[in-house]
């Protein structure tokens, strides 16, 4: 019943023999189809400025004012691609073996080849439109390595690459805009897929400003809504980051795919207090020139600067020689949760680890300066002064962030540092032309599940939302638009338009009407302490029976004694995060079952009774190597769907990063 | 900015007079308010989030304000602190900024931008879509997905790239209009002309990319530009009037050769 669609051959020939042989629309035609696309972030504003270009016409949505505000533009440290500008032995297999392994061999071998493949063609479309990547004195593009390989081939724009991308995909879209070929509608929020026949045939907008419900026919409809991390409540997520569009095509019938891998990313800056409204990342790359560290002593109240250096430990190089501070996202989290929780965390909370930049300010920065400035003998002053300034440069913006929040000087002190919600694996589930279970039905970018398996490695996602955006869908979508060129748009005053919209103007009235004594923001954040609790770095399948009935109560709860103020057809933004938070319960619970079902750890995934004597993930690929794509089938009710994974290229075996 | 290695915490009771309005039709007024025990560790739209849970849990109307990333990088926040766009700190947008930069007892003004160009949606929302439509005059290069040459076939001198770089990290957020007497979208619009001119895959359009950019500047009712340079004062992204200055130099240039 789930069929990936998998071209045949081999793998290296799969998109290629793909792409020759899809069916494709011609130009004439191409102007009377018309494609919806939700999201305007680098995977919704690629594929929109690319279909627009094709001649397609093509509505685009955002609920942000402007198009360009989409929560990428706060993706910091990079974009992979194999280019091996850097001679240092990259190639697309190595791009591809290190996503599969990455990823904890929870993915497909096909997707992830492509996405190896079109990274090339990411960076020259980018320099194209001009996005100014970091350079080399020769003039040359310049790369920095990130968690979980062994080369340097992560492109970057100081710590500000995902602005840079978006601005980029912004631009061409709306060039697109400009000649016509795409319709933009800012603060709108899809709030309903309508499926006319078994497809997806448009959706039910609401215009953020006036309340109205609008209705939208598209021969295919695109979500590129983003990641579901808000279900945590504190994440790095943008706070309108939301499940809702992709809840919706849940509800019509479309499977969720691997609900439950979640990304817990370990450079943030840690939790104050309860006012707390969101996590700030620092990036993945400050690992480069980080090195993460804990005092050997237990509850140690001195300051960093005191601890000498035989005092330290630098955990991370200590469990993992061979990557150092450089293994995966979720091997550092758990490494890092794990001294916390044994004593040894930091800072008043003692939620926390040092992350310190002095060695490689003097050593590798410093050093490097002096000796090109000619200074012989340099004193250390000299040469932390001559490395603040390349760090400056590398990261700037990143450091002065770090001391607006925190009021440190992390030139100074060593950042401190702890584990935080980041990112989702899972996501609607696509085969791979990234069309979900309901014809007509795609999804690109983090909303959907595909490439990344139980772990996506750090500059992976830009990646993936562009590669969806400019290089795969354009391709994809053809095959199936070709055979709808003599459906003629149907009109939104047909029944199927006609009852979508009343089931959304019936929900939001239920919302309105029930007139509690109890904020949205206050269940969000009860919801995010089940999550993070129960369902977060370490999960049991007690905490899991227990979060999934609490989850149920609190669900009760929100639908009795929620209060939101003000009016249904004005700017409300406590009405719009009430539907918001509302799918996110739903989805919480999902979560759980997932996790509850899964029976192994593995990426970030950890189910604290399947690991190996050291503390590390123990996969079990006799009994869940497969995707895991649940169906709705009523309240509380989920049916698991199984897709098989076949490894044919890469062989499977424990990660080890030692 | 304040900084010391290890901050001293404290806790405030602050007035605050916010700008109320209803809709774009209606007119506005200022409120009062008080909010309490406010944590210097917070950042000021937090305080607004404790503000808000307050009122609504009195049955009063919240506050409506944008933001989104609270990083600093969407451009979405948008408040006129105590007569100045993003407050008291220098280069720091709304969300970045925290309630250390206050101390217990003070009174806030918040404000929401102004300027004809930008109208007021409701209590400190605006609608900023004249931004958007200025880039689609022009902001762009001309390039379709899949047609360009490997991304090393032209090495960019470091030091332009660093430029356009530093002209690319605009937000788009309009903290220079909401500054500026004569509410001039210059800065703006002379950031997207810098990044683009300054590299050689922006130089093919460069005269029509200015001539294009400032026309729709001109018919969306921004203000001409004095140099006053109070909106590089206020940026947040530190977008230097340099880039005003080279948009003045590609407009004369551009004006001239299309005369012929
Ligand atoms: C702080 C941070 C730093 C990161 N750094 C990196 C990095 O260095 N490298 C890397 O590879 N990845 C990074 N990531 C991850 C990466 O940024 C995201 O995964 C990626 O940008 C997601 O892009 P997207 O296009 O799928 O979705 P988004 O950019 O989230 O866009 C979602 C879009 O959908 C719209 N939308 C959502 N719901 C609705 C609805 N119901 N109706 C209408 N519109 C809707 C929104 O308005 C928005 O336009 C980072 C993430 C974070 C949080
Ligand atoms: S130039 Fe500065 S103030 Fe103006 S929109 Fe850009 S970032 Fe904001
Ligand atoms: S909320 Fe994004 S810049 Fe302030």
């Amino acid at each position: 019943m789930l069929d990936s669609k998998i071209p045949a051959g081999s793998l290296e020939k799969k998109w290629t023999d793909y792409k020759g042989h899809c069916k494709l629309v011609n130009p004439a035609n191409k102007r009377k189809l018309e494609i919806i696309v939700v999201g305007t972030g680098l995977a919704g504003a690629s594929a929109a400025a690319s279909l627009g270009e094709l001649g397609y016409k093509v509505k685009a949505f955002c609920f942000q004012d402007s198009p360009r505000r989409a929560h990428s533009i706060a993706a910091q440290g990079g974009i992979n691609a194999a280019k091996n500008y850097q001679n240092d032995g990259d190639s697309v297999y190595r791009l591809f073996y290190d996503t599969i392994k990455g990823g904890d061999y929870r993915s497909r071998e096909a997707n992830v080849h492509r996405l190896a493949e079109v990274s090339v063609n990411i960076i020259d479309q980018c320099v194209a439109q001009g996005v100014p990547f970091a350079r080399e004195y020769g003039g040359l593009l310049n790369n920095r390595s990130f968690g979980g390989t062994q080369v340097k081939r992560t492109f970057y724009a100081a710590g500000q690459t995902g602005q840079q991308l978006l601005i980029g995909a912004y631009q061409a879209l709306e060039r697109q805009v400009a000649l016509g070929n795409v319709k933009m509608y800012s603060r709108h929020e899809m709030l309903e897929v309508v499926v006319i026949d078994g497809k997806a045939r448009g959706i039910i907008a609401r215009d953020l400003i006036n309340g109205n419900l609008e209705r939208h026919f598209g021969h295919a409809v695109l979500l590129c809504t983003g990641g579901y991390g808000n279900v945590f409540y504190l994440s790095t997520n943008a706070m309108g980051c939301n499940v809702t569009a992709a809840w919706k095509a849940h509800k019509n019938g479309a499977y969720f795919a691997n609900p439950c891998f979640t990304q817990i990313h370990p450079t943030c800056i840690p939790v104050t207090g309860d006012h707390q409204s969101k996590l700030t990342l620092m990036s993945e790359s400050l690992r480069n020139d980080g090195r993460i560290w804990v005092p050997k002593k237990q509850n140690d109240t001195r300051k960093a600067n005191d601890i000498p250096e035989e005092e330290r430990d630098y955990f991370l190089e200590r469990r993992y020689p061979a990557f150092g501070n450089l293994v995966p996202r979720d091997v550092a989290s758990r490494a890092a949760k794990e001294r916390c929780d044994a004593g040894y965390g930091v800072g008043t909370t003692r939620q926390a680890v040092f992350l310190d930049f002095r060695f490689n300010l003097i050593n590798k920065y410093g050093r490097a300066e002096a000796s090109k400035q000619g200074i012989a003998d340099p004193d250390e002053g000299t040469l932390i002064a001559l490395g603040k300034e390349v760090v400056k440069e590398e990261y700037g913006n990143l450091f002065d962030m770090y001391e607006k929040i925190t009021g440190e000087n992390p030139y100074e002190v060593p950042m401190r540092i702890y584990p935080a919600v980041h990112y989702t694996m899972g996501g609607l589930w696509v085969d791979y032309e990234l069309m979900t279970n309901i014809p007509g039905l795609y999804s690109l970018g983090e909303a959907n599940f595909s490439d990344h398996g139980a772990n996506r490695l750090g500059a992976s996602a830009l990646m993936q939302g562009l590669a969806d955006g400019y290089f795969v869908i354009p391709y994809t979508i053809g095959n199936y638009l070709a055979d709808e060129i003599a459906v003629k748009p149907i009109l939104t005053s047909h029944e199927a338009f006609e009852t979508a919209e009343k089931k959304v103007n019936e929900r939001i009235s239920t919302l309105m009407n029930i007139k509690g004594s109890q904020t949205v923001e206050s269940f969000h954040k009860r919801l995010g302490k089940i999550m993070w609790e129960k369902c977060g770095m370490a999960r049991n399948a007690q905490g899991l029976q227990e979060a999934i009935k609490e989850i149920q109560q609190l669900k009760k709860e929100f639908w009795s004694d929620l209060r939101i103020p003000g009016g249904t057809n004005e700017i409300n933004p406590e009405l719009d995060k009430a539907g918001r938070v509302a799918d996110f319960i739903e989805l919480g619970e999902l979560m759980c079952i997932d996790a509850l079902q899964r029976n192994e750890s593995c990426g970030g995934h950890f189910r604290e009774e399947y690991q190996t004597p050291d503390g590390e993930a123990q996969r079990r690929d006799d009994q869940f190597m497969y995707v895991s794509a649940w169906e709705l089938k009523g309240e509380h009710q989920w049916e698991l769907h199984k897709e098989e994974l076949k490894y044919e290229e890469v062989k499977p075996t424990q990660r080890s990063y030692k | 900015m304040e900084s010391r290695s290890y901050m001293e915490h404290y806790s405030m009771n602050l007035t605050l007079k916010v700008w109320k309005q209803k809709n774009a039709d209606s007119r506005g007024n200022f409120e009062t308010y008080q909010v309490k025990d406010i944590s210097s560790e917070m950042s000021f739209l937090e305080m607004f989030d404790v503000l808000n849970e307050q009122l609504i849990r009195e049955g009063k109307e919240p506050i409506a304000f944008d933001h989104d990333c609270r990083e600093g990088i969407c451009g979405m926040c948008s408040m006129y602190i105590n007569g100045r766009p993003h407050g008291p700190w220098h280069g720091t947008t709304t969300c970045q900024l925290h309630m250390r930069a206050f101390k217990d007892g003070d009174t806030i003004v918040v404000e929401p931008w102004r300027a004809n160009a930008f109208p007021v949606l409701k209590d400190l929302v605006v609608d900023r879509a004249a931004f958007d439509r200025i880039i689609q005059a022009g902001g762009y290069i001309s390039v379709n997905t899949g047609v360009s040459v490997d991304g090393n076939t032209i090495p960019i001198e470091r030091e332009n790239s660093e430029k356009a770089f530093a002209a690319a990290a605009c937000i788009g957020c309009g903290a220079c209009v909401a500054a500026c007497k004569n509410s001039s979208a210059m800065l703006f619009v002379a950031a997207k002309v810098s990044h683009l001119a300054l590299l050689p895959q922006g130089d093919v359009e460069r005269k029509t990319r200015v001539l294009g950019m400032v026309a729709q500047m001109d018919k969306e009712g921004f203000g001409s530009c004095t140099f006053t340079q109070a909106c590089e004062a206020v940026c947040p992204k530190e977008i230097s009037v340099m880039n005003i200055s080279r948009l003045n130099k590609e407009y004369l240039l551009a004006g001239l050769s299309s005369e012929k």
